[in-house]
């Protein structure tokens, strides 16, 4: 470092323990305030010799641990008893033996971090790499075996003679005048200061990049993404047809379904019973499955009105006496198989929605053909529910 | 305080000076190392690769290239884990429980036990985190705040495991960082190079030996080995939580909190006495780290070896006098099942051997302490094998017993972390300090004033 001719302070060296406890002890004597002492190891006594109070480094200690464990032991009662709350073992939410531990860590984890920050940063004021001890003669040999102090010129007593004629009375091995380094000022705009932020905010961006695009694609930072089994409608080299999904054998029933037994038969002898009760809801269900998949053939209220402009064959009414005399059983079996023209809709439509979708022809039906008892009987209904 | 400083220090021939133990401290950092030297990192290197690719293949493949099975779950990951915890913990009881009991003789080794301390339970920290199979995802460990909005199960001794060690391995490192700002600046201004210069300078913070800060310092040191020492104790104690906690027979007990801990300071002393007596005939610092060092760890060796024994009698009586079938049959089943050959192992190399340690000959003869710390260190390897494997390999189940063969790849990993520990050791020993010159310095005859507390 460059010095200027602004004095620092007027340091000496001492070359056995005794001698510089002696020393400090006759500099705090004469009034020096700045002053303080420098060696490589801390000498006993040395702090009563000085002058100096006991340290206050404890309290910083004992106040950052009791947060601490007073902090950690909220957080786990917050986060296990009122932001997620978890049966765990059948324990109580808040289960203080539980979280003896973590408190006893966390408080000398607390403890102990924030006494070193505070010990550096407050208490030593560092880090202070330029200091005008630093590169002197002085501190290179306290910094070994030698024994050092030094007053500062801001002290009010400071005169260099007398403290030089003082150093030398005490027996002080040498005498050091240290003079304050040139400032130096680092303007921000230097080029090799812009080259360093470049290659720092290249280096962050290409990380984050590859990281986020690419590293976590691999294997095997892929999250499993890739596994040895098929997804839905991927192809296959194993089988012939290069197909990974399979359709069942021949036969195949599924469980709890019996298989409709007049399948593919035009006009079975027999057929099936409803096994439905044309209640509010069933009804409501078969006019909408109605109005979804037979109406645009048969129309809006099954009179063979389609609402296709003839681009498709229009379905027969089913009003005509034909229908209105098939069973119940019939017309489920040409919803699910199928007549003339219209295709299966077994596999469109449930077999419970089927028979819903009867029981809602049949209202049409009787609807269309209402006798005059039918008047009375709604009548009597809207009386009974005033209206 | 008028502590006798000078008692069973430093044997030099004549009191030496303060410059002369700096050189002699100073020595592997300043000049190039010898050939044997390279060989010993060649070594170490290859292992430490051996781990890596081995880690590698278990990254890319997942755990199934272990020879984990479906009832030994925690095979060689967690003894690794454990054995290393432990090894880590002699190097805190030498650096903060010696200092606050004024065993000034520990001054010579504190900061070599507590390089170890960090590099140990860094190899400890790894097995957790591979037993994983994803070890990126080791974050889910701490509570912060996620997208599924759920927290760590702080009920979980594994919970417990992550706080502790995590806690440790920062306070260790800041203690040890502490102990070494004073040497990095005598380095700082001892040095000619200019490159050394900017780093050391930076490493320490602009120190200055002031007086002012010696004050606050050594409080700071006092408080953290206060802090440490309960700290070292809770590690093991938490570890040990990991089988205590659990229902299986041969862990459910009482007993393991300070049985786990006499076993780590047991298990570290015995790695501490073994890498040291390479340590100071490779760097001829006989004069430093001397035979009544030794001496002295190896009659802490003696103890802890013998309380470790005591828990393994204590287990057995205990598990007849329970009464508990299951618990009984675990501890016949260890002593003569299938893992009878590993029982037996570790009790011979842990409560046998160390008793030659009663004859002060023995205690103090080289070669004689290097087999029995050696042995120790396999032996202590094994206790956690057998705690964990033969423990699960008998488990309520009987459909599910079975016996655990480890893998390639498992034995690749424990060579891993064997190389990454002496890599670490060898790489410290040439860019660090050794030994703390500033507390060797203070404990050196003559160092203090002659009349102690002088202003009195």
């Amino acid at each position: 470092m460059a010095r200027s001719d602004k004095l620092y302070s007027v340091a000496a060296i001492f070359d056995k323990p005794d001698g510089i406890i002696h020393a400090a002890e006759k500099v705090k004597d004469a009034g020096y305030k700045q002053f303080d002492v420098n060696t490589s190891y801390p000498i006993h006594g040395m702090d009563n010799a000085m002058g100096l109070s006991s340290s206050k480094v404890g309290y910083v200690t004992l106040a950052a641990g009791l947060f601490g464990g007073t902090f950690i032991l909220l957080f786990m009662w917050w986060t296990l008893a009122e932001s997620y709350p978890l049966f765990i073992g059948g324990k109580p939410f808040f289960s203080l033996p539980a979280f003896f531990p973590i408190t006893f860590e966390t408080s000398i984890l607390f403890g102990a971090v924030a006494t070193f920050i505070a010990l550096i940063t407050v208490f030593f004021k560092l880090p202070y790499n330029n200091h005008p001890l630093h590169d002197t003669n002085y501190m290179k040999r306290v910094s070994v075996d030698k024994y050092g102090i030094y007053i500062l010129a801001e002290d009010e007593k400071f005169d260099k003679d007398e403290i030089i004629e003082l150093f030398k009375s005490l027996g002080a091995s040498s005498i050091e005048l240290i003079y304050l380094p040139k400032e130096e000022k680092y303007g921000m705009l230097q080029p090799k200061f812009m080259l360093f932020l470049l290659v720092v905010i290249v280096g962050i961006s290409g990380a984050t990049y590859f990281t986020l695009n690419k590293l976590m694609y691999m294997t095997p930072f892929n999250w499993m993404e890739y596994q040895d089994k098929s997804n839905p409608q991927e192809s296959s080299l194993f089988f012939a047809d290069k197909r990974s999904m399979r359709t069942p054998v021949e036969g195949t029933v599924a469980r709890g379904f019996i298989p409709y037994p007049y399948k593919g038969i035009a006009y079975p002898k027999e057929v099936l019973s409803n096994p439905t009760l044309p209640s509010k809801e069933i009804l409501k269900l078969g006019k909408e499955k109605y109005l979804t998949f037979c109406s645009p053939c048969h129309g809006d209220y099954g009179e063979g009105t389609s609402r296709l402009n003839g681009q498709f064959p229009t379905g027969p009414t089913q009003h005509s006496d034909k229908v209105r005399n098939y069973k119940d059983g019939m017309l489920y079996h040409i919803i699910t198989n199928g007549q003339n023209s219209m295709p299966a809709y077994d596999k469109q439509i449930s077999r419970k929605e089927r028979w819903a979708i009867v029981d809602y022809i049949r209202v049409l039906q009787r609807a269309k053909n209402a006798k005059k008892s039918d008047l009375v009987e709604i009548k009597k209904e809207s009386s009974t529910n005033g209206q | 305080m008028s502590v006798d400083y000078s008692k069973d220090m430093v044997l030099f021939d004549r009191n030496p000076e303060l410059v002369e133990l700096e050189e002699l401290i100073s020595k592997p950092i300043d000049t190039r190392p010898s050939k044997k030297y390279f060989i010993a990192l060649a070594i170490t290197s290859t292992m430490l690769l051996i781990g890596v690719i081995a880690a590698g293949i278990t990254f890319y493949y997942g755990i199934g290239t272990w020879g984990n099975n479906q009832t030994i779950a925690w095979g060689f990951g967690i003894t690794n884990f454990v054995f290393w915890v432990g090894i880590a913990h002699a190097g805190t009881l030498i650096s903060a429980i010696l200092f606050l009991l004024r065993q000034r003789w520990r001054n010579a080794i504190a900061r070599f036990a507590e390089a170890m301390t960090i590099f140990a339970v860094m190899c400890a920290g790894i097995f957790p985190i591979i037993h994983l199979g994803r070890p990126w995802l080791a974050g889910y460990l701490f509570p912060y705040p996620n997208s599924m909005n759920i927290w760590p199960n702080f009920f979980s001794p594994l919970d417990w495991d992550v706080f502790a060690v995590s806690t440790y391995m920062t306070v260790s490192i800041l203690f040890w960082y502490l102990g070494l700002i004073p040497d990095f600046a005598t380095l700082r201004d001892k040095t000619t190079s200019k490159i050394k210069k900017i780093v050391y300078s930076f490493f320490s913070l602009g120190w200055r030996h002031s007086n002012r800060h010696w004050r606050d310092y050594e409080k700071a040191y006092m408080i953290f080995a206060g802090l440490a020492t309960p700290l070292v104790l809770s590690v093991h104690t938490v570890v040990s939580f990991d089988f205590a906690a659990a229902i299986v027979p041969g862990w459910h007990s009482t007993i393991f909190p300070p049985y786990f801990v006499a076993g780590a300071i047991f298990s570290g002393f015995a790695m501490v006495v073994t890498v040291l007596i390479v340590v100071r005939k490779i760097f001829d610092m006989e004069n430093i780290i001397t035979v009544n060092h030794l001496d002295k760890m190896n009659k802490i060796i003696l103890l802890t070896g013998s309380m470790v024994g005591y828990a393994y009698l204590m287990e057995v009586f205990i598990s007849w006098y329970s009464g508990v079938p299951t618990e009984q049959y675990v501890a016949i089943n260890r002593a003569f099942g299938d893992y009878a050959w590993a029982y037996w192992i570790m009790v011979s190399c842990n409560t046998l051997f160390p008793q030659f340690f009663w004859s002060r000959k023995i205690r103090r003869s080289i070669p004689a302490m290097f087999v029995i710390v050696i042995l120790v260190n396999v032996g202590m390897w094994f206790e956690r094998y057998v705690i964990i494997v033969s423990s699960l390999q008998r488990d309520f189940l009987p459909s599910s017993w079975t016996y655990f063969t480890p893998s390639i790849i498992d034995l690749g990993i424990l060579l891993g972390s064997f190389g990454l520990f002496f890599t670490m050791i060898l790489m410290f020993t040439r860019t660090l300090p050794v030994v703390s010159m500033s507390e060797i310095k203070a404990v050196v005859e003559g160092a203090q004033p002659s009349h102690h507390g002088g202003a009195n």
